[in-house]
């Protein structure tokens, strides 16, 4: 009964995790101020007033900016957690169905050389091949997702081909991919909802980091990471342009990793059983 | 390791026990450095500056490059030309003490200084200069100022201390061409490893370079003028502005050359422990507009985009305030400047008519491609906006240097990019059909012709005044705000230049009020 009743870390992941998914929702049809205008007569006005989060160097809005940059982040990280999934799940379904074979060594040494470069390193290598831009970092980010995704599917996959309910299927001339599809997938879902999670909170500081460096999104799109890399100069001026993006950051990154602590606890059998 | 260590252990003790060690230290390794004869005053600490800039040079060879990074270091620090700037852009004499014209102004005879020094102990003497010279205006010369020499015909020692430079036809620019830190002087027993050990004739020379990091350079005491007022001067290379304000505030820099960060200027103001030098720069700072590319090929749209611009709004937004609104592409502080601005002001309905006449009353989009300085980021962000406002989108593209020289400068793949033209009197540009911006006008060029041979005062300004018009009424570029030299430095610290005429940090006359 235990696995009703959600945990602390359930709520206030979801809480937070809502809040910003809101924030950027509501962005698309409301905010305070547009975030395209310049206003210099307005600029580095503190937060109060008529600004609730105070401006920016250049006098535009910064809640206005957190909520359009919102949509930025969570926009990028959402598609790149998508390929990963849309590529990798089929490669480790696959990967399982043959294993030992030519097949399954093929996709997972691939993986392994993925995973060897460090991800971010090799994000900006891609972002400055082709460019900076929001579409290239989210090529270079979902790259990066698809390895995660193949394993996760694999040694999950592995294991449930051992099942009688699968051998019994077997028996009844399904194909490999048929049982795949109809029998294994369903019973991986609840790993791939807490992986999912997990890689998007990993999406959303991937592309605050690629902002940073100037790699992500290009001005005048606002971006949490380029909203912090321009008020590096002006923080002992006007600390609050560097803080509230960076709060941004920090909170969405916490929501998303305290929900998928908390989804795994109710959704992993293993926990499950291990607490029960 | 043993027999060392009662030295060592001595040395520790005494540092333990008073601080005079150190300095007693310190002052071995400088005697070594600096003096070829002994210095008189062992017991006076060697006087000592460090001065922060942001760009390291990419090598040290002011006559083969058009890094302002090595001048910035070099000129008149180490390397002397025939004539030289003033710190308010006048023209000075510095290696050639005077000098004759002949009358149809096509032969210049230069007495240079006697008892001339290089670092390494030869003697400077005519047959430099005529090296120098010929090496820059060769056919093989890689000198990235060329055109500089271009009309001189022949280079001649006459004797010791006497050159005659003749020319091909007469240039009123030509002792102003000399005083380039291009045009400087250099000896061919070390021309070999300039690169790496510059060998000059000022009053410091080279001592170390630490690649990354900063570049040495002591105390000259052979020099033939006036000695420097300091026995070590560092420059130290802080591209991060957080990074350039942190080692200016803990006092690990004395002085900050072109300070990258105009926003924390108030809080050095308001430290007595500093001072900040507000002056001009050469830099004019444009919105260059390809104009051979459409929809800029059109006059009409060069002139919206004009009124499209709100220059105090990208002198405050970007500069913080600092920088002077221009309307040309010439120096405010220079006495021929037109102010031009009233061909651009501020309005963008008159923009928005203009664009409808020229046939884009929807407006139409374009790059927008960005160098890293911060006058270009942040006034490409503010005018793109004011461009939006008028129906013109902007695509930025935020660039390194390298890419910009790449795909911009060289490649002229751009509509629109800002940048600072920090070269001084480089209207000449402008009679280029070539440069990256690709403005093509006979008239133009023609004049500009005229000018380069003109002498008389009188007429060269009324030409000057002509082909500042002449840009500003095409719309060539968007002329924006002529950039601002700002500096920090040390209160105690006196003597650096507050303008820039050019690029240099000059430490000739520096010195410590204490």
């Amino acid at each position: 009964m235990r696995r009703l009743i959600p945990s602390r870390n359930l709520v206030v992941g979801a809480v937070l995790t809502a809040g910003f998914a809101g924030l950027a929702l509501i962005s698309f049809v409301w905010t305070p101020y547009g975030v395209t205008g310049v206003d210099i007569a307005n600029r580095l006005k503190p937060p109060g007033g008529g600004y609730v989060l105070g401006t920016d160097q250049f006098g535009r809005d910064i809640l206005s900016m957190v909520m359009v940059g919102a949509r930025t982040s969570i926009a990028v990280a959402l598609i790149a957690v998508g390929i990963g999934i849309l590529l990798g799940v089929p490669l480790g379904l696959a990967a399982a169905a043959r294993r030992g074979g030519v097949l399954d060594e093929v996709i997972m040494r691939a993986n392994d050389l993925i995973f060897a470069f460090p991800s971010l390193v090799i994000a900006i290598l891609i972002t400055a091949i082709f460019g900076p831009s929001a579409v290239n970092a989210i090529i270079a980010i979902g790259i990066f997702n698809i390895p995660v995704f193949a394993r996760l599917v694999r040694g999950g996959a592995i294991a449930l081909w051992q099942r009688d309910y699968v051998l019994s299927a077997r028996v009844a001339g399904k194909g490999a991919a048929r049982i795949s599809a109809e029998h294994i997938l369903p019973n991986l879902a609840n790993l791939l909802i807490v992986q999912g999670t997990i890689q998007f909170s990993l999406g959303i500081l991937a592309e605050a980091g690629l902002s940073y460096v100037g790699l992500g999104a290009q001005p005048p799109v606002p971006s949490w990471g380029r909203m912090l890399a321009e008020s590096q100069t002006l923080i002992s001026i006007a600390p609050h342009i560097a803080l509230f993006p960076g709060l941004a950051i920090v909170l969405t990154v916490l929501g998303l990793n305290l929900l998928g602590d908390g989804l795994r606890d109710i959704l992993d059998p293993r926990i499950r059983k291990t607490r029960r | 390791m043993i027999p060392h260590s009662p030295t060592k252990r001595s040395l520790i003790g005494a540092l333990l026990l008073s601080g005079l060690a150190l300095t007693a230290y310190a002052e071995d390794e400088v005697q070594q450095q600096t003096t070829v004869t002994p210095a008189p005053a062992p017991e006076v600490d060697p006087i000592t500056v460090t001065v922060g800039l942001q760009l390291e040079p990419p090598h040290l060879d002011p006559t083969s490059a058009a890094a302002g990074a090595i001048d910035q270091v070099l000129y008149a620090n180490v390397f002397e030309g025939l004539t030289r700037f003033g710190p308010d852009g006048s023209i000075r004499p510095a290696l050639a003490r005077s000098w004759t014209i002949s009358e149809d102004g096509l032969s210049y005879t230069f007495t240079l200084a006697a008892d001339v020094t290089f670092h390494d102990g030869t003697a400077m003497d005519a047959n430099d200069v005529v090296f120098s010279l010929n090496r820059a205006r060769a056919e093989d010369s890689v000198n990235a100022q060329k055109a500089l020499f271009e009309d001189i015909a022949s280079v001649w020692a006459m004797g010791e201390t006497q050159v005659r430079v003749t020319l091909s036809k007469p240039n009123g620019n030509f002792l102003f061409n000399l005083a380039w830190g291009d045009a400087v002087i250099v000896a061919p027993e070390s021309i070999e490893n300039i690169k790496t050990n510059p060998v000059g004739t000022g009053p410091f020379m080279f001592s170390d370079w630490v690649q990354g990091d900063q570049i040495e350079l002591v105390k000259y005491a052979e020099y033939w003028g006036a000695p420097a007022q300091l026995d070590i001067a560092t420059f130290k290379f802080i591209s991060d502005p957080t990074a350039a304000f942190a080692a200016m505030m803990a006092e690990d820099i004395d002085a900050f050359s072109g300070f990258p960060a105009p926003e924390n200027l108030p809080q050095f103001e308001a430290d007595p422990r500093f001072t900040v030098l507000v002056g001009s720069t050469e830099g004019e700072t444009i919105l260059s507009t390809n104009n051979k590319m459409p929809p800029f090929d059109n006059v009409k749209v060069r002139e919206a985009l004009a009124h499209a611009i709100d220059r105090q709004a990208i002198i405050d937004g970007a500069m913080f305030g600092y920088g002077t609104p221009i309307g040309t592409h010439f120096a405010p502080h220079n006495p021929d400047y037109v102010d031009l601005t009233a061909n651009s002001t501020y309005d963008p309905e008159l923009a928005r008519t203009l664009l409808s006449e020229a046939g884009f009353p929807d407006g139409f989009t374009t790059t927008l491609k960005l160098p890293p300085p911060s006058y270009a980021r942040r006034g490409g962000e503010i005018i793109a906006a004011q461009l939006r406002a008028v129906g013109i989108e902007t695509e930025i593209t935020n660039l390194e240097w390298a890419q910009w020289l790449e795909e911009v400068f060289r490649g002229k793949d751009y509509g629109l990019t800002i940048v600072s033209h920090t070269e001084p009197f480089d209207i000449g540009i402008y009679a280029r059909p070539d440069y990256y911006f690709q403005y093509d006008n006979p008239v133009f060029q023609e004049k500009m012709a005229t000018l380069n041979s003109e002498a008389d005062p009188e007429a060269r300004s009324a030409l000057l005044a002509e082909l500042q018009t002449i840009i500003s009424e095409d719309y060539v570029n968007g002329y924006l705000f002529q950039l601002a030299a700002l500096s920090v430095a040390n209160v105690n610290l006196i003597g650096l230049w507050e303008n820039a005429p050019t690029q240099a940090t000059d430490l000739t006359s520096v010195y410590w009020d204490e």
